[in-house]
């Protein structure tokens, strides 16, 4: 009896991971508002109604079908794990994966932009590990304040990404071979820096708070109403601006980019806060997601972006500056992997050698490219980073709870890598079939 | 006073683009052996001539991707340097590639405005909000004013038909408010119908006093859309032509060679 109504009450449950990437899918439905503009002649309201929700300036069917492939995936893992161990979809281990996700969604983050713009970067896990070891160094060993080491650890992240980008662009070789190079240049800068120590604690209390600390329950609620009161806000300004164009859009479309992410965010804090609340992490991740989300769909950089990786020659004779385009998601792809690193030495309470290491490079570009964004250039959101690290930490964390080894864990994240990039595929190719 | 009166006099009968003596060689090619030619706005005009006899680069010195050794350009009776697309770009020539140089994953509104987006001055940093409603609106009008019609202004490039492709990449030189369009072959990889449509565009185009320069290998394209044929033969003119008061026999004859046309420029 009792397990039953466990049961039950678990769809909700399972609803802010639903939620939760309908956050950034919303944070992408602000963008999906120009695109519903173009819902102004019927035959492309009829086109259908989710086109609308994703968007479509990247998108070509390929995409609008993404995110709900992506999201009945993660419902099939989290119903999946929650039959083999009841404790999977609790607030106490969801709130685990939030944790436990973070870092590779920031540096998947990272890969999204630099994939979007037609690059790639091999580095970001040496970054991570070179950046994490150097904010140890700072404040363990020279006992920097921990705001001022935190500035010159993201500025090493900024300045390896930056210094990748220029010699991509100005010498002209592949993102690929240079980040290549300097992944094994900053790992060895990161052996260098932990020396003989072997492991360096940390033990700042605000640097531990990042990855350890919640915000307070009656704070939490009212960020999301002012969330709420600004997403609708920016909704009412955005309809009136299409307006004074003489272009509507379908009021519900308006209706649903703001309850969607609200719904989802009332979900996933009220789930959040039967625990120990929404961890500073989540707050960091949806600031993240959101602004980048912003800036790839509605600015002038993000429209250049999109077209770099697209055609960038087309964007060069057009007047975009590819150059200085490709130096900055490099540059970005740094910072945030130095973001990753001082998030994970703050979970760890510690750093060595092996920080950034292992397969959390290639997680992050699966989770790139689970979430939909192409290896191809062009093709991608910000939110994809999101939906592909919920995949991904949510086998690892069940397959933890099941006790199971690391070695079914690769397994289990390899064969649902190929999955995700095969159902990808035929989708593509179904939809170039039927246009 | 007589120069006040002479500017707009001028631009009512002299050609939008007077090109002279124009000279370009690769090395020991020859490829453009002083060419002369007039395209004046409000008029198709169509450059012909068999392969290797300097179509391209006599367009590519119209668009300032290649700078000419000798000659004389003047635009709208002023001497001019074409040394840059970029300075091409900046009297209003706009070139459309034979690749049309389109972001296929990039809807037709945002490629219409590629590199020219309508936007609020920066945010943050160089961060600028794109003003899509403004854009929208205006590519609706233009694409309209254009007669060409494409589903949804929000589609991707890349799922669009050739003749929709040509179609935009043309509505963006007239967006950008050119004044001479360069087309090259715009009609090579449509079909019929297809064909029949970007033609009709191109006439569009000259209606609304454009001046349109198009290379084409196809006689009857140009017998339908040109005002004025120009031949090239090795690099050098081989006549130009009346569409009204010619024949294709005679410009096939240019063309080739034959029939004493040489000598005709």
């Amino acid at each position: 009896m009792n397990s039953f109504r466990h049961s039950a009450a678990h769809p909700p449950a399972a609803a802010p991971a639903a939620a939760a990437p309908g956050q950034p899918q919303a944070a992408g439905a602000a963008p999906g508002q120009p695109q519903a503009a173009g819902a102004l002649e019927d035959s492309e309201r009829a086109a259908g109604t989710r086109r609308g929700l994703t968007g479509r300036i990247t998108g070509d069917g390929r995409l609008d079908l993404g995110p709900v492939a992506v999201l009945i995936g993660i419902a099939l893992i989290w119903i999946f794990f929650q039959a083999q161990d009841g404790n999977f979809l609790s607030s106490r281990n969801l709130s685990n994966l939030v944790l436990q996700l973070a870092v590779t969604c920031i540096l998947a983050l990272g890969v999204v932009l630099v994939l979007i713009a037609g690059e790639i970067d091999l580095s970001l896990g040496s970054v991570t590990g070179m950046c994490g070891v150097l904010l140890g160094v700072l404040l363990t060993q020279h006992g920097w304040p921990a705001w001022a080491a935190i500035i010159v650890t993201l500025a090493l992240g900024l300045a390896a990404g930056l210094l990748q980008g220029l010699v991509t662009v100005l010498v002209g070789v592949p993102s690929f071979l240079v980040t290549l190079g300097g992944f094994l240049t900053f790992f060895g800068v990161q052996l260098a820096l932990v020396g003989s120590a072997g492991q360096i604690s940390i033990a700042d209390p605000s640097v531990i708070a990042i990855a350890n600390d919640y915000v307070a329950k009656a704070l939490s609620w009212i960020a999301v109403a002012v969330i709420a009161v600004l997403l609708a806000a920016l909704q009412v300004a955005r309809r009136s601006a299409w307006r004074r164009e003489g272009l509507q859009q379908p009021a519900w479309r308006g209706v649903l980019a703001v309850a969607l992410p609200v719904a989802g965010l009332i979900i996933v804090v009220g789930y959040l806060n039967q625990y120990l609340g929404v961890p500073y992490l989540l707050v960091i991740l949806l600031a993240l997601i959101g602004g980048l989300g912003w800036v790839t769909q509605r600015s002038v950089y993000g429209r250049h972006l999109y077209a770099v990786g697209g055609n960038a020659e087309a964007a060069r004779r057009a007047g975009v500056r590819v150059g200085a385009i490709r130096v900055s998601v490099l540059a970005a792809s740094g910072l945030l992997a130095g973001l990753a690193g001082v998030v994970s030495a703050s979970r760890l309470y510690a750093v060595d050698s092996n920080l950034g290491g292992g397969t959390l490079l290639l997680e992050a570009i699966a989770a790139a490219v689970i979430g939909g964004t192409s290896l191809f250039g062009g093709r991608g959101r910000i939110y994809h980073a999101l939906l592909g690290a919920i995949v991904i930490e949510s086998v690892e964390n069940g397959l933890d709870l099941l006790g199971q080894s690391a070695a079914t864990k690769n397994i289990a994240t390899g064969i649902i890598l190929v999955l995700a990039v095969c159902i990808d595929s035929v989708n593509r190719r179904r939809q170039a079939h039927t246009r | 006073m007589t120069a006040l009166a002479r500017t707009p006099d001028a631009t009512a009968t002299a050609p939008l683009l007077r090109l002279r003596g124009i000279r370009k060689s690769y090395g020991p090619v020859q490829a453009l052996r002083g060419v002369d030619l007039d395209i004046a706005a409000g008029q198709v005009h169509a450059l012909v001539g068999d392969n290797g006899a300097g179509k391209s680069t006599l367009i590519k010195v119209m668009s300032g991707s290649v700078h000419a050794d000798a000659g004389q350009i003047e635009f709208d009776g002023r001497p001019v340097r074409l040394h840059s697309p970029a300075a091409a770009a900046g009297l209003g020539i706009a070139t459309v590639y034979q690749d049309l140089a389109l972001c296929e994953n990039l809807d037709v509104v945002a490629n219409l405005f590629l590199g020219r987006e309508f936007s609020d001055r920066p945010l943050i940093g160089s961060l600028r909000r794109l003003r899509e409603p403004q854009m929208h609106r205006r590519a609706q009008q233009t694409l309209d004013s254009l007669s060409i019609r494409i589903p949804s202004l929000r589609t991707p490039v890349g799922s669009l038909s050739g003749g929709q492709r040509q179609a935009v990449a043309v509505g963006r030189a007239v967006l950008w408010g050119s004044r001479l369009v360069l087309l090259d072959e715009p009609t090579a990889a449509l079909g019929v119908e297809q064909t029949a449509q970007v033609l009709r565009l191109i006439r569009d185009v000259a209606a609304r006093g454009l001046a349109v320069l198009v290379i084409s290998h196809s006689l009857p394209d140009v017998f339908q859309v040109a005002d004025q044929i120009s031949v090239l033969r090795l690099g050098a003119n081989a006549g130009t032509f009346d569409r009204r008061a010619t024949s294709a026999q005679a410009i096939v004859a240019a063309i080739t060679g034959g029939l004493g046309i040489e000598g005709a420029m």
